[in-house]
């Protein structure tokens, strides 16, 4: 109550200024006149009543001026003059303002937007119920710390641990939805039962799956993804109950799942099917294809867990020795593997973005220094006529608040412009694995962190000039002859802070030129065949069962057929996946003759049909490729890479050879008919791996890539190849068409590279323009500041190119002591970026010998031009300068 | 004599001001005038400090004011004790007794 009057009556004093200050005044004088009647009566005359009051009491104004500072309005008042000055100091140097404001808003807007992308991938938990408690639960083997687990041995974890509460699987699939508009290809996700349980989350319309769904033989049932129920279903209430062909056959939909649900590891799946149908491959103890979640029992830690589960892993081997002997378990948490990829990525943009947040604000630092150098003449007036130190402190700090706030402002229109458009560069399919990334926005972390910066900002800005303030005496300023030694000070401390920025600027970018480098590297791989001209589509046949194994063949050798008399189509090819995509499927392979002792020989298995390999442009390197001929009924050949052919056969001719695997639980051989040269089939960062290469003939597969070698550009034969294959049979699914180019960059591993690269790149780009600016406008400063110096100089013999020298070598000192203080911090930074690195040695000599030269180039030209400027000075003139 | 509120106790002036205006309402200078009666001369109060005190009473709601005609016909502000302010004088005469008999009984066992 009393604060509200408090306030009401605040605010009169301050709006209404004239009439409270009229009643004061009246009040007071009536006092007064009291006291004096009171005087006078005592025989007083009235003048000296009037005076003898005046030393008992107070005198009008004084007691008015007492009573007005007592409000807290009086407060509020001179907060809002100190505003209005420095907002009138802003109009009045709008190019300082303007300059100021533009470098923090750059500075802030990507710090907050790379901390927004931190902070919606690593400080948001999991969307799960205590996604702490959620562990990646796998297998692990020599080659490989995670490995997915095969069907039984989940079976048996589940059965022995005591460490989880539950435990689950999951694995991806992809089906032919059949629609009335034909066939579509759609992601799906296989999960045991209790998958969803274990992460915590409900369906929001409909039902989990229930425990017959989940055994063997259990019926067909799926629940839809937010997504795919607005999508195929029109968010219909009723859509559970419906029945949905996939691949033929038809699942019931029993449930829809909330729209905040995402699964990073199943990207976009839309239909999520219990795991009741196994082939005869997963099956197999040995055939791996299921990744495990688990959630710890209270009180259990992942440490123990691992241990329990290591130990369930050994007892499993001795029981069943078949499988490999270096075989252990890995328990690691859920985000780990969710978030391991982009961890070190995002760190170190949010490390670039600090760097140039740093930057931008001892850029800003030395305007203000710079414009208080400027202003001193004006605080000492002010101080002269009264001003109290803390009166100027305040009015500093009032400037540094609002160059603060205006820059934080700006910096989050701009982050929140830059936020859309990183969001564009990423594709789609990348985005779908980083649903994460869908958190990026305003919440307590990231508007806290805006504060935060706008308020150190604020502190340095206000901090800055008060110390220089503080180190003169107010009689400096307004005897003003004195040019040179506060001015020393201040060339000493704007020398050390251009120091720093262009530090800041070598270590940027010895970043940016090592993540291009190794972008440059990793696009310049060896490929093993010519991406150039190849356009290639997924194809999806919804015909299934042993019957029509037959008809696959035909309908290969029919859409080969077609395709290839397409005009613009030079040839073409089918394989069950295209090149450098994953080192997987993988086959393990054993050599008839050869001792075996459960050794895992992992190598890649691709089906491909006989001209593939020609149209790719592969190498051959001994024997021969497959003829159309090969197929199940045929003595069955293989074709190996170079790599399989170096490891496996050194020093033999692995032609005629035989190696042998377990397809479908049957031990079948084949012989080596020829080598072709490393065809890269992994990711570009990863090394070539041994690859076996069979006729697709012979395995009719369901779902393969057709690529052709087009004439002209491929990326205009695509939505012919998708035509002809509907021609050719409407319900045949067609997606995913792309030139191979687009496939290539479309890879994580290429886009992340991109990323970091280009991201870096730009916070470089801009490092080095605000060094270079700040570098400039200290040399331009202290050579206008030295006008008179150089003219005296001049007059007494010197020459131009003497004064350019002495200005240049003066600046050179920075220069140099910036360079190599951030070559040194970039030695530490390199390392901590090795990982992120591929064909690049972090402490790459020509990088940092290239950005030394480079910006220590670029920063004395910068010195060059007011050296320059200073020279053509007439001595005449800079001596009457004033 | 003093001079200064801050050589009163603190907050004392405050409760004389409505101490004084527990008998009757009254304007500035009566109010200065009564204090130095009551007090015999020993609080002699500038216009500064009391205006201000009239100023934080008022804001805190334990008095409020009027214009009104003086004895002499002269217009002065008159200030009025409100109810709240009413309570709090006897909360806090009863608060000061307990205080300065709590003083006196420190400085007598010494």
């Amino acid at each position: 109550m009393s604060l509200l009057r408090s306030l009401s009556d605040g605010l009169r004093s301050l709006f209404r200024k004239e009439q409270v200050n009229r009643e004061l005044n009246e009040e007071v004088n009536s006092f007064l006149e009291m006291a004096a009647e009171e005087k006078r009566k005592q025989g007083m005359g009235r003048k000296q009543a009037l005076r003898a009051v005046r030393l008992e009491r107070g005198s009008l104004e004084g007691t008015k001026e007492v009573v007005r500072s007592a409000g807290w309005e009086s407060y509020a008042e001179t907060v809002g003059r100190d505003l209005y000055f420095a907002l009138r100091q802003g109009r009045k140097n709008p190019s300082f303002a303007l300059s100021a404001v533009v470098v923090l808003a750059l500075g802030m807007g990507v710090s907050l937007t790379i901390f927004r992308f931190v902070d919606a991938a690593l400080l948001q938990p999991l969307p799960y119920a205590s996604p702490e408690r959620l562990m990646s639960v796998n297998e692990s083997n020599a080659e490989s710390p995670r490995w997915p687990l095969s069907y039984p041995d989940y079976l048996d974890w589940q059965r022995l641990n005591k460490s989880f509460r539950s435990l689950d699987i999951y694995n991806g699939s992809g089906y032919l939805l059949q629609t009335r508009s034909g066939a579509t290809a759609v992601q799906g996700e296989r999960v045991s039962g209790g998958f969803f349980q274990t992460l915590g989350v409900r369906p929001m319309l409909g039902r989990d799956f229930s425990p017959d769904e989940d055994r063997p033989g259990g019926p067909n049932v799926a629940i839809l993804s937010y997504g795919a129920w607005l999508h195929h279903f029109g968010a219909r209430r009723d859509a559970v109950g419906l029945t949905v062909n996939l691949d033929n056959a038809a699942y019931t939909i029993i449930g829809v799942l909330p729209r905040s649900f995402s699964f990073a590891r199943a990207g976009a799946a839309e239909f999520w099917v219990p795991i009741n149908t196994l082939s005869p491959h997963e099956q197999m103890r040995t055939f791996y294809n299921f990744w495990g979640i688990g959630r710890l029992r209270d009180g259990v830690s992942a440490r123990e867990a691992l241990a329990e589960m290591s130990a369930i892993s050994k007892q499993l081997q001795m029981q069943f020795p078949t499988s490999d002997r270096s075989e252990g378990a890995s328990v690691v948490p859920l985000s780990e593997v969710i978030l391991g990829d982009v961890r070190p990525i995002l760190l170190t943009l949010l490390g670039g973005a600090g760097l140039l947040l740093l930057i931008a604000c001892v850029n800003v630092t030395s305007l203000v220094l710079v414009r208080s150098e400027n202003r001193r003449r004006e605080i000492a007036v002010r101080g002269a006529l009264g001003a109290s130190r803390s009166r100027l402190v305040r009015q500093f700090a009032t400037e540094g608040l609002l160059l603060a706030a205006f820059g934080g402002l700006s910096g989050v229109i701009f982050a929140d412009w830059l936020t859309k458009i990183l969001w564009r560069l990423v594709p789609k399919d990348m985005a779908a694995d980083m649903p994460f990334l869908a958190g990026v926005g305003w919440n307590t972390h990231t508007c806290t962190f805006a504060i935060a910066i706008a308020w150190m900002a604020a502190v340095l800005f206000t901090a800055a000039p008060i110390l220089r303030l503080t180190s003169q005496q107010p009689g400096d300023g307004l005897v003003n002859g004195d040019r040179s030694s506060a001015n020393e000070l201040w060339q000493r401390l704007g020398a050390r802070m251009v120091a720093v920025e262009l530090a800041v600027a070598v270590v940027l970018l010895t970043g940016a030129g090592l993540l291009g480098q190794s972008l440059y590297r990793l696009l310049h791989v060896p490929l093993g065949f010519d991406p150039d001209h190849l356009a290639s589509v997924e194809v999806g046949v919804s015909a299934t069962g042993t019957e029509k194994n037959q008809q696959t063949v035909a309908l290969y050798r029919e859409i080969l057929r077609r395709v290839s008399s397409l005009p613009g189509v030079e040839s073409a090819g089918i394989s069950s996946m295209v090149p450098v995509q994953c080192n997987c499927p993988v086959d393990w392979i054993t050599f008839p003759g050869r001792p075996f002792h459960g050794e895992h020989n992992t190598v890649d298995e691709r089906h491909v049909s006989a001209d593939y390999l020609t149209m790719l442009k592969a190498t051959l390197v001994r024997g021969r490729f497959f003829t159309d001929t090969e197929d199940a009924s045929k003595p069955k050949v293989v074709v190996i890479n170079q790599a399989l052919a170096q490891r496996y056969f050194p020093g033999q001719d692995p032609l005629g050879q035989r190696i042998a695997d377990y397809e479908g639980g049957r031990r079948s051989e084949r012989e080596i008919v020829g080598v072709v040269a490393d065809v890269r089939e992994g990711p570009l960062d990863s090394d070539i791996w041994p690859a076996e290469y069979f006729s697709i003939n012979e395995t009719q597969d369901p779902y393969f890539s057709l690529t052709v070698r087009t004439r002209q550009d491929a990326g205009a034969m695509l939505p012919l190849l998708v035509s002809t294959l509907h021609q050719i049979d409407p319900d045949l699914g067609a997606f995913h068409e792309m030139t191979m180019k687009e496939q290539i960059e479309d890879t994580q591993t290429a886009l992340l590279h991109h990323f970091s690269a280009w991201l870096v790149g730009g916070f470089a780009a801009m490092a080095l323009i605000l060094g270079v600016v700040g570098q400039y406008g200290v040399v331009a400063y202290s050579v206008s500041r030295r006008t008179r110096e150089i003219g005296v100089r001049m007059a007494l013999g010197a020459e131009r190119r003497g004064v350019v020298l002495m200005i240049v070598r003066q600046a050179a000192r920075m220069v140099t002591l910036g360079v190599v203080v951030g070559l040194l911090a970039s030695l530490g930074v390199s390392r901590l970026m090795a990982s992120m690195l591929f064909g690049v040695n972090s402490y790459d000599p020509l990088t940092f010998v290239a950005v030394a030269v480079i910006l220590a180039a670029v920063a004395l030209a910068a010195c060059y031009i007011p050296a320059r400027r200073a020279a053509r000075v007439d001595p005449m003139v800079a001596l009457r300068y004033e | 004599m003093v001079d200064k509120p801050s050589d009163l106790v603190q907050g004392t002036l405050d409760m004389l001001i409505l101490k004084t205006l527990a008998l009757e309402s009254m304007h500035g200078y009566g109010i200065a005038v009564r204090l130095e009666q009551m007090s015999k001369g020993v609080f002699r109060l500038n216009a500064g400090s009391l205006f201000v005190a009239f100023q934080r009473l008022q804001r805190a709601g334990l008095v409020r004011s009027e214009w009104k005609a003086t004895e002499n016909s002269r217009r002065a502000k008159y200030y009025v004790l409100t109810d709240q302010g009413r309570k709090r004088l006897n909360s806090e005469t009863r608060e000061w007794g307990r205080q300065v008999a709590a003083i006196a009984r420190i400085l007598e066992a010494s």
